[in-house]
């Protein structure tokens, strides 16, 4: 297996020094990173699967010059899980990509961008695989900085430069927490082995344990974009190459979830008290909710899709929060239940979210904006790109018998398990928590019932779309891989269950597929088949059965089915475009409801005819939703360090021979407080 | 297996032959309390034949989705519908999915309707998208508490497990307030759920007003009857819910032919009874306004979830 790895490095490798070595050739560039890193990725799916199945962790090592580093790589199921879908979702985005980039290929900026792909393919890969602190530090540094230099391609618009920098901040903040974390295991056990972490010499103090929990939440949370730590991520993530989008909010953000799995049930062995559970719930209840709240007044796509990563990660941390409080309270089956419920959401997350990304990658490409409003009748001028999207949509929205509809009730499950847990307060926020879900599912439905209505349906609302072609057969294909797979992991959970099973036994210490799979495998039943059944393979036959039958009956009852085209009723009058409902009047109303979390501002603006108040000459409308984490979370923070600065300022004279003795006298200091 | 095939058969039998009457009988019920004779119960059935008979007209500005959706959302619905016991307690397809499974059907159905609506590319069709959108989302929440509750009370979320285990008086409370809670909250929900007054009014044509028939604006022919057909669907589903969940009684719980029998003539008179009490509170009540509508279904939900409270409290 660890020739797989050598083979998944070469592929990567050659994706990196190839493209650098033909500058000048934007064309050939693209093509061979592309095709080396459909090779990595391919290797990358095979290996995954490999390690899923296989019954023991496979480790390798090489010894490096650096004291404490050595490159470990060790892939047990859980990195397995993480290498397949990273590898699956790096596999469409570079398909995808050969055909996306030509429009790319003018640019200078962009000499570097297959390089920089490849490589950011490989250090995502090793941040799951490695299984030393400091290496996995590198690796997540370098995806960090990597996913950094991708997001700022288009680096000479200004929204651009800011995004890349906000990100580029926050990243590290984050990172900062994570050292911490791993730090305090060092202190305990020396090393920075993960094995070590594991089996600790002696057991970390409670208080270290907590802190440790607390900074891996906040340095984890930072990447995964959990409300209140998501700010970045809006920004950041829509203004990169689509294809790269794609794979920052299908799989980055997952390391995430990779890390904080790692550290709680790995590391601590699944021994944590039952409000780090809670924790983690009430934050992924919080993301889920906000997140899809945000989304739904975005009218730039990607910024809406951007803000489902935060929704969608929310949800999983739910499942993941619950499956930590059954654990507390020696619930294992339940906690195994909530784990699976989390991970089988995770590479669903990235199967769908890659996909819609990747389609609004298409719908830029064909008509140059990603403003909604400017959309309209897509889905006659580019068929493939809309059935795709669709499938995507429909995912994302968790409606059955797609693959988001899986996990999404397997989260439910989970949640309303929560009779068993012995304190009433746990037991009814649990349920809430599930009505909360309930909540976010009907939003997200309602956000791309808006984003699919007013891009692919109706009229055109622009030239531009009123232009637009079907995009070429790689970008297709790409797209087509993850709607496949959309579908068949929404009609196929028997294949998928034992798969994750493998990686939640060892966590939860308990296999649970036996009692998940009900009826040779064709049911879904979590723990027990009294309390809760679903068979998606046969709702999905039925629909198709009841549609037939509704068919049959149009045949029976009415004979011929001929049909007359005519226009829309307009009261008299020809539609234009202009009289459709638009994005911001379709969620109108949500606005309206839910006013005190958005706290709009609109702005209304007439200018009056002279001749009479009757009359109008000019209108502008304009509304805003109060960015309210911005304003009262991180304007005070960044004024206050702003303050800070500036009373530090006098110690920084900017003459070298000043610092030269701060040195001194701190080295003095340190020497004398050693003795 | 044959008889599992004849239990499908007659459950979809039942549930399309017997919807149309639903309908019909809440506007009798509406016309008689309104001093009018009104049209015979049997209406609807006729309008249904007029209408598969009449070749559709469809908007130059849609696309397939608008011609796919009627299919979609009865599809959803009859598969909707499968799930809940009518005549019978156990039915076949209960292993298929639970409540939840149920619930996101309807909401697949919803989300097709609600496209269709946009893809005339009139404002009628998109402002009762945008309207269907927010009340759907606020009910939701409140039917999942209410499902919840009774969930609980029974150890079940598979509706046909509640049904059977209540029909054969196992796993009954001794205090059935948590279950009248939840009874309340899924009846409004049923209201909004299948466009009823006082949320939305199935009588009229008036944008101001109307929810679900500005949707469906642009449907005529075959398509217009068959969502007229799932509207009613819907309704008949709901109406199976709420009768066979908190009322079992008379369901066959065996497969006999007298119990089932015996079962069929009390379903059709409960959910008939039921359909005449929705008919007076339309009757009753004015519609609410769009942004009145969130007070009645916030009400569902602090039902539903002070049900689930009584639970604990009464069990601890």
């Amino acid at each position: 297996m660890l020739n797989l790895l050598w083979l998944l490095l070469g592929g990567y490798g050659v994706g990196i020094l190839l493209p650098l070595c033909l500058p000048g050739r934007p064309g050939l560039q693209q093509l061979t990173s592309n095709v080396a890193a459909i090779v990595g990725t391919s290797t990358g799916v095979i290996l995954g699967l490999l390690g899923l199945t296989s019954s023991e962790p496979v480790t390798g090592s090489l010894a490096s010059t650096i004291p404490l580093l050595t490159f470990t790589v060790r892939l047990d199921p859980l990195a397995a899980f993480f290498v397949l879908t990273i590898s699956l979702v790096g596999l469409a985005a570079s398909i995808y990509a050969i055909g996306y980039l030509q429009h790319f290929e003018e640019r200078a900026s962009t000499d570097t961008l297959g390089a920089l792909f490849n490589a950011f393919l490989l250090s995502m890969t090793f941040v799951v695989l490695a299984d030393n602190a400091f290496f996995f530090l590198l690796a997540w540094e370098l995806m960090s900085l990597l996913s950094y230099f991708l997001v700022v391609t288009e680096h000479e618009k200004a929204e651009v430069r800011y995004a890349g920098l906000f990100y580029l901040i926050m990243t590290h903040i984050g990172t900062a927490f994570i050292v911490v974390a791993f730090l305090i295991f060092f202190q305990g056990t020396w090393s920075f082995s993960f094995e070590a972490f594991r089996h600790p010499a002696q057991p970390l103090p409670e208080g270290m344990k907590t802190l440790v929990f607390l900074m891996a939440l906040l340095g984890f949370g930072t990447k995964a974009g959990i409300i209140p730590l998501h700010v970045w991520l809006p920004y950041a993530h829509p203004v990169a190459p689509s294809h790269v989008s794609a794979v920052m909010s299908g799989v980055m953000i997952k390391t995430a979830i990779y890390g904080l799995i790692r550290v709680y049930f790995d590391f601590f062995g699944g021994q944590f008290p039952w409000w780090w559970g809670f924790t983690v719930l009430l934050l992924g209840t919080t993301s889920a909710l906000l997140g899809v709240m945000y989304a739904l007044m975005e009218h730039d796509l990607k910024r809406l899709l951007a803000f489902h990563s935060v929704e969608n990660i929310g949800i999983i941390l739910m499942g993941l929060g619950a499956g930590m409080i059954f654990q507390a309270y020696g619930l294992r089956e339940l906690a195994a239940l909530g784990l699976l419920a989390g991970l089988y959401h995770t590479i669903n997350h990235a199967l769908f979210k890659a996909l819609l990304f990747l389609g609004a990658g298409s719908l830029l490409y064909a008509t140059h904006t990603r403003n909604m409003e400017e959309y309209g009748g897509l889905l006659r001028r580019m068929p493939w790109t809309g059935i795709f999207f669709l499938i995507g949509a429909v995912s994302i929205s968790a409606l059955p018998p797609t693959n988001g509809f899986v996990s999404e009730w397997l989260v439910f499950q989970t949640l309303f398990l929560s009779f068993q847990i012995p304190t009433v307060f746990l037991k009814l926020m649990l349920p809430i928590a599930a009505a909360i879900l309930a909540l976010t599912g009907v939003l997200a439905l309602t956000c791309f019932a808006k984003a699919f209505g007013i891009s692919f349906l109706a009229q055109p609302r622009s030239t531009h779309a009123r232009q637009a072609e079907e995009v070429p057969v790689s970008m297709r294909t790409g797209m087509g891989i993850l709607a496949a797979l959309c579908v068949a992991l929404g009609v196929a959970p028997m294949v998928v269950v034992p798969l994750l099973d493998q990686i939640v036994a060892p966590l939860a210490g308990i296999s649970i597929a036996s009692k998940v799979l009900a009826i040779d495998g064709w049911a879904l039943a979590p723990v027990n088949v009294e309390f809760s059944s679903l068979s998606t393979p046969v709702l999905a036959l039925l629909l198709v059965a009841s549609a037939i039958l509704g068919l049959g009956l149009a045949v029976v009852l009415g004979g011929r089915l001929t049909t007359r085209r005519s226009k829309s009723w307009g009261c008299g009058i020809t539609l234009t475009p202009r009289m459709e409902y638009t994005a911001t009047g379709f969620v109108q109303p949500i606005k309206r409801v839910f006013s005190t979390i958005y706290q709009p501002t609109v702005k209304l603006e007439t200018e009056f005819l002279a001749e009479s108040r009757y009359f109008s000459k000019r209108r502008h409308f304009e509304f805003h939703i109060e960015p309210i984490f911005e304003k009262y979370l991180y304007d005070p923070l960044v004024a206050f360090f702003g303050t800070l600065a500036d009373r530090l300022k006098v110690i920084q004279a900017g003459s070298l021979h000043l610092y030269l003795t701060y040195m001194f006298v701190t080295l003095i200091a340190l020497l004398l407080l050693a003795v | 297996m044959l008889h599992t095939i004849a239990l499908i058969v007659t459950q979809t039998a039942v549930l399309l032959a017997f919807s149309p009457f639903l309908i019909g009988l809440i506007r009798k019920v509406k016309a008689r309390l309104q001093l009018r004779r009104g049209a015979s119960v049997l209406q609807p059935y006729a309008d249904l034949a007029k209408l598969f008979h009449k070749q559709p007209v469809i908007s130059t500005t849609t696309s397939w989705i608008f011609t796919a959706t009627p299919y979609i959302v009865f599809a959803s619905i009859l598969t909707a519908g499968l799930l809940v016991p009518t005549f019978i307690s156990q039915i076949p397809m209960n292993f298929a999915g639970n409540i939840i499974a149920l619930v996101y059907l309807l909401a697949l159905g919803t989300f097709f309707l609600i496209l269709a609506g946009l893809d005339a590319g009139s404002a009628f069709g998109g402002m009762g998208s945008s309207r269907e959108a927010i009340v759907a989302s606020l009910t939701e929440p409140a039917m999942m508490l209410a499902i919840f509750a009774i969930a609980l009370t029974n150890g079940s979320t598979n509706v046909s497990t509640i049904v059977h285990k209540t029909a054969l008086l196992e796993g009954i409370i001794t205090d059935p307030s948590p279950h009248l809670m939840a009874l309340a909250a899924l009846f409004i929900v049923a209201l909004a759920e299948t466009g009823r007054v006082p949320v939305d009014n199935p009588a009229t044509h008036l944008e101001l007003t109307m929810i679900h028939e500005a949707m469906v604006l642009e449907y005529s022919g075959r398509y217009l009857a068959l969502l007229e057909w799932a509207a009613g669907l819907k309704l008949a589903v709901f109406l199976s819910l709420i009768v066979n969940v908190f009322a079992p009684w008379g369901i066959a719980t065996t497969v006999t032919p007298t119990a089932i029998g015996i079962g069929l003539l009390v379903y059709v008179v409960k959910t008939a009874a039921l359909a005449v009490l929705i008919g007076v509170i339309e009757c009753m009540f004015a519609k609410l306004r769009l942004f009145r509508v969130t007070d009645l279904l916030g009400v569902a939900f602090i039902l539903a979830l002070l049900g689930l409270l009584f639970f604990y409290i009464l069990r601890s």
